[in-house]
């Protein structure tokens, strides 16, 4: 383990945990369901992506870097499978986005 | 160390995300929150597993996020439809 894979490794997993802490605040703070998504999926995308190739450089070339390569591939896959079921669903249960214009009348889809 | 670091801003997370998941105002913002827990639950494993020196946690983690993503799924078209064999409203719904 070379010093400049450790820091590259320690700068990615830093960063990764600033974008898992950032998104669930996000869920937290965000006033409505659809803005409170794209938190859900800044915690999914970055966050966990930032933080798999931390553990994937500390690991190296082996299978335990596959392992990682294939949690990330089924977490990029998966996450934006939901977060469409989601929002779809809500759209169809009558929950509507909060607009910044409330005169205008929100479109059908 | 710089695991340790990883695991506690993992567990902060999943604090705010459960205060969501308790608090959400419909339905739909605990099943995200819940998946979002899901996510969090995967990483925390993976972190753990290297943060003990047994990296062999990754296939608990694969596993979890299989479970995560059909959970997911299954109660929302649950909530949608009412039962789970409903064949969906076709590609315009």
């Amino acid at each position: 383990m070379t010093p400049l894979i450790d820091i590259l490794s320690w700068i990615s997993l830093l960063v990764g945990g600033a974008f898992i802490v950032v998104g669930a605040l996000g869920l937290v703070r965000l006033p409505d369901l659809y803005t409170r998504l794209h938190a859900s999926g800044i915690i999914d995308i970055p966050g966990a992506g930032f933080i798999v190739l931390g553990l994937a450089l500390q690991a190296g070339w082996s299978l335990v870097t596959a392992k990682l390569l294939v949690l990330m591939l089924l977490i990029i896959f998966t996450s934006p499978t939901a977060t469409h079921a989601v929002a779809r669903a809500a759209m169809h249960m009558g929950n509507r986005p909060r607009l910044a214009n409330t005169e205008v009348e929100p479109s059908k889809r | 160390m710089m695991f340790a670091t990883v695991a506690v801003a993992i567990l902060v997370s999943l604090a705010l995300v459960l205060s969501r998941a308790i608090l959400g105002p419909t339905v739909f913002d605990r099943v995200m929150a819940a998946n979002s827990v899901g996510t969090l639950c995967v990483l925390l494993l993976a972190v753990v597993g290297f943060l003990n020196g047994r990296p062999d946690f990754l296939d608990l983690s694969i596993t979890y996020a299989l479970l995560n993503i059909i959970g997911t799924i299954a109660v929302l078209k649950f909530f949608r439809f009412g039962d789970l064999g409903h064949s969906g409203d076709g590609p315009t719904s």
